[in-house]
């Protein structure tokens, strides 16, 4: 396992990484454990072993920054801030939820926080990020746009047109594309004839960048320049971060597209061990410190799944509440 | 008052906008210099800058998405479709995202966009630059739909539309942005979901909207040569239906032919004759008629694309039909 980190990180802001990290991870396992039991209908697309995209993302964004999510996006929340009591109670299909429930897995949002939605249709939050930092640009307001999308999202046409837009525009927006290796079950190589999306960028004229998905700091190097590039009016960047999801797709998915043997290199590399490793070998965090942050992400996550549980689900009658913004009664 | 062209009634509705607020702007293809594919944006770069009236890519479903993200963040754009045909290749972000925002993100999500697109036939444009695609709409939940038949309107729903906090869908009639008629000076909206009578009549009700309200119009006169007297209800907006208001003049004339260019099946008819089934089955002393373009493609060849779309003729053969049941 490499050990390796790109980036000096201060002790406090070591345990706010890997308290991020850890919180999306032990979140997300125990969103499969009720789902599995049944406590969550639906489906579930679980993050994990996604979790330094997001989290090393973010890290280069001010708080007033937007993002833009995905089908898989529970662990873009969290990262951008989002309630982890929220987000468990719209699992749940709970009133108390993002969107009172409405909303499930793939559609929630928190616009307080510069989250503007996870979405369930491939490369469709694309064009809806590129028009919030076209906003961002006309409003003056400064803020920069962080747009999420897996490999799978680049081979639709919302990804090249918005790229185009956005660079033709010099729009402050960054194209955070997760390339896990797998759309659904197609990998990248059988579905597009060159190996790095990150060359893409060049077709538009912006730059590409490729970044370790599996390390924080990595990707949160390969944003730092783009945010600000983007900030200063100097327009967007493409960076494409390699990663893999340790489970399936969704909730249902055997697997029977890759190997056990690419499942376990990947695992080797895994962000959360990585960066424990590296903060314990720079004696930066102890590990007594390190199992107080799994302890916290725990509990943080009990106390989600509590409030879920006991919340009331949404009324009934509000059915057909909510559908426009000046219904009187919407939820 | 004074008249004005449909086309300028919509650059009217615009500029006035963009004037009271700033956060309104505009962004299709071809809509500056050009100043759109039917005029209807003519000016309005010159007036308001490359800012506010933005020229973009040929990208349909990134002119919308990119409506959609400035909408919620705090901006009020109008986007154009230069053909509705063409709202084709916008349909997951119309119908995805723009119309479902608001029930799965809850009260935060606000989508103030208008969507403006010229649809309809009569103009030998073939069979993707002709369709009037407006029934798809109101089976998509979330998006309003307004289609105006006069000037007037076009200016005031219009207003209205970019006022309003959902997203508006604004469907503009080619034929009709040459038409003239009075518009009234200053700052007039018209509300939403309310629908009009364009002509008061006992013998049979005429529902339709956008340029076959005209039409509609004229085979009411021709009809009353023959002393049938067609009351002609103009919807003006189709979400949200004024179902009120036709369930009005059905219970009053007792018969009711649904007129519209969009294809039969499944068509702005369709709804409107369920809804008087449902509601005044009883008043009715005939069946429900429709008067649509048959289910197939607009073809190309002038007199097979009139031989498709309704006519005055076939208006006022349905009704007379109708009255000798």
């Amino acid at each position: 396992m490499s050990a390796a980190v790109t980036l000096p990180l201060s002790p406090a802001e070591a345990r706010r990484v890997l308290y991020q990290l850890t919180l999306a991870r032990v979140f997300e396992e125990r969103v499969l454990k009720l789902v599995s039991d049944g406590s969550i209908r639906g489906t579930t697309h679980p993050y994990v072993g996604q979790e330094a995209v997001a989290v090393g993302a973010c890290l280069a964004l001010r708080p007033d920054d937007l993002v833009i999510s995905t089908h898989r996006g529970h662990g873009h929340l969290l990262a951008k801030g989002g309630d982890p009591k929220r987000l468990m109670a719209e699992l749940f299909g709970k009133a108390t939820g993002y969107g009172g429930g409405k909303g499930g897995t793939q559609h929630m949002a928190d616009f307080a926080i510069g989250h503007l939605g996870s979405n369930g249709i491939t490369g469709g939050g694309i064009p809806i990020g590129t028009g919030a930092a076209l906003s961002a640009q006309m409003r003056g307001s400064g803020q920069v746009v962080a747009v999420f999308f897996g490999d799978g999202a680049t081979n639709q046409g919302t990804f090249h047109e918005s790229l185009n837009l956005a660079a033709l525009w010099r729009l402050p927006a960054v194209y955070v594309c997760e390339n896990n290796l797998y759309a659904m079950s197609t990998p990248h190589h059988e579905a597009c004839a060159i190996e790095h999306i990150a060359d893409r960028a060049a077709a538009y004229g912006m730059p590409g960048v490729r970044a370790d998905g599996m390390d924080v700091l990595a990707v949160a190097a390969a944003m730092r320049p783009a945010v600000e590039r983007a900030r200063a009016g100097r327009g967007p960047t493409l960076i494409e971060c390699k990663t893999y999801r340790f489970l399936g797709h969704s909730k249902s998915d055997q697997r029977v597209y890759r190997s056990r043997e690419e499942e376990a290199t990947w695992r080797d590399r895994d962000p959360i061990a990585r960066l424990r490793a590296a903060v314990l070998e720079q004696a930066l965090v102890s590990s007594a410190e390190l199992d107080a942050i799994a302890r916290d992400a725990v509990a943080v996550v009990d106390e989600a799944v509590t409030f879920a549980q006991s919340s009331p689900f949404p009324e009934l009658q509000d059915v057909t509440a909510g559908v426009f913004s000046d219904d009187p009664c919407a939820s | 008052m004074r008249e004005l062209t449909y086309w300028q009634a919509v650059q009217e509705a615009l500029r006035e906008e963009m004037v009271r607020d700033p956060r309104v702007f505009l962004m299709g293809e071809d809509i500056g210099v050009y100043g759109g594919a039917f005029g209807a944006t003519r000016g309005l770069l010159a007036e308001f800058g490359a800012e506010r009236v933005r020229c973009t890519p040929i990208s349909e479903a990134t002119i919308v998405g990119a409506g959609i993200g400035a909408a919620v963040t705090g901006m009020r754009p109008v986007v154009e479709i230069m053909f509705m045909d063409f709202v084709t290749l916008a349909m997951d972000q119309i119908a995805n995202h723009a119309a479902k925002f608001r029930y799965m993100y809850g009260p935060q999500a606000r989508v103030p966009l208008v969507i403006r697109t010229p649809a309809g036939g009569g103009r030998s444009y073939g069979a993707t630059h002709s369709q009037s695609l407006e029934a798809w709409f109101l089976h998509v939940p979330g998006i309003k739909v307004i289609a105006p038949a006069t000037p007037a309107d076009a200016k005031g729903l219009l207003k209205s539309a970019i006022r309003d906090d959902n997203p508006v869908l604004c469907v503009e009639h080619k034929l009709l942005y040459a038409t003239t008629g009075p518009v009234p000076d200053g700052d007039v909206t018209e509300p939403l979901g309310q629908a009009a009578i364009r002509r008061e009549g006992t013998d049979v009700t005429l529902v339709t909207y956008s340029y076959y309200v005209g039409v509609a119009l004229q085979a009411a006169e021709a009809l009353a040569r023959d002393g049938i007297e067609a009351e002609v209800v103009d919807l003006r907006t189709l979400v949200p239906l004024d179902t009120e208001t036709v369930l009005d003049s059905v219970r009053k004339t007792g018969r009711l032919v649904c007129i519209e260019e969009g294809t039969r099946t499944g068509g702005v008819g369709a709804e409107i004759a369920a809804r008087v089934a449902e509601e005044a089955y009883e008043y009715l002393d005939a069946p429900i008629r429709r008067v649509a373009t048959p289910d197939i493609p607009i073809p190309f060849s002038p007199v097979l694309e009139d031989a498709a779309l309704p006519k005055v003729d076939g208006i006022i053969r349905t009704v007379t039909e109708l009255l000798q049941r």
